[in-house]
């Protein structure tokens, strides 16, 4: 299981994500990666060593090459928290709607 | 729109937004005052918060207890740090689960929006230890209940 700071981390550069959006259309290279960017491929190589530690993505190895691809678990996870978060403080502001409705009311009643 | 949204902000924040047709008063005292937060401060349906203390004060105590009713429940302490009210709250909070999360400053801000108010909630976002052991608090159970009912009725 990846770590959750160093994958959050991970995902505050722009560029980062950037990446992470491209993958999620499938596989890359490293080449493949840094055209779209304007960036040398050692700064790209930088950024992917970041994702993978933060187990944001996985490489392979092919031959020479050593495309790279999201890792479904590490989305899944952040995404499955930042959902159950969601869903309680939804709940939560839901009810506070009518706690609010209930106090101006009250607020009306005094002041007739 | 009265929607909320829950979004992830730099390196380990997360940023909630949400409007209320109430003025900042009156959401400002829903957030501090003890009575009224436990009317609405528990989460998913089948939750209650039978005990709340808050002290808003600088260095005031908060403390929250949730039950499901089945003899399921955790609690949450904290103090508060800064208060400017009607506008401004900053909190430490840890969950007990019943070891202590790590503290999360929270930071909530009230800003007036046309006749209602603008809540904005910044928080850190919990360590995997942690967000694992909220989890497991039986939140997602409830939600995994329902849907386990759901996916019956379909079948039938």
């Amino acid at each position: 299981m990846p770590d959750l700071d160093t994958a959050f981390s991970a995902l505050a550069d722009p560029t980062r994500r950037a990446i992470l959006a491209k993958l999620a259309e499938g596989e890359a290279t490293v080449m493949e990666l840094a055209q779209p960017f304007a960036m040398s491929q050692p700064a790209i190589s930088r950024h992917l060593k970041v994702l993978e530690g933060a187990g944001l993505i996985v490489r392979r190895v092919e031959g020479t090459r050593r495309p790279c691809r999201l890792a479904p678990d590490a989305i899944r996870q952040i995404d499955q928290w930042l959902d159950m978060m969601r869903a309680a403080l939804a709940k939560n502001y839901d009810r506070l709607d009518s706690v609010l409705a209930a106090m101006q009311s009250e607020k009306e009643q005094e002041n007739e | 729109m009265n929607k909320l949204t829950l979004e992830l902000a730099g390196d380990c924040h997360v940023i909630g937004k949400r409007r209320f047709a109430a003025p900042p008063e009156a959401v400002y005292r829903a957030h501090t005052e003890a009575e009224l937060m436990q009317k609405w401060l528990f989460g998913p349906d089948g939750w209650s918060m039978p005990v709340c203390i808050s002290e808003p004060k600088p260095g005031g105590r908060l403390r929250c207890e949730w039950s499901d009713g089945q003899g399921n429940g955790f609690y949450l302490t904290g103090e508060y740090i800064e208060l400017e009210p009607y506008s401004r709250i900053v909190h430490v909070e840890r969950m007990h689960l019943p070891d202590p999360t790590p503290d999360n400053r929270v930071e909530t801000t009230f800003q007036p929006d046309g006749n209602g108010t603008l809540l904005t909630l910044r928080m850190t976002l919990p360590d995997e230890q942690a967000r694992a052991a909220m989890l497991a608090t039986g939140m997602e159970e409830g939600m995994e209940a329902s849907y386990a009912r759901l996916d019956k009725q379909i079948r039938r």
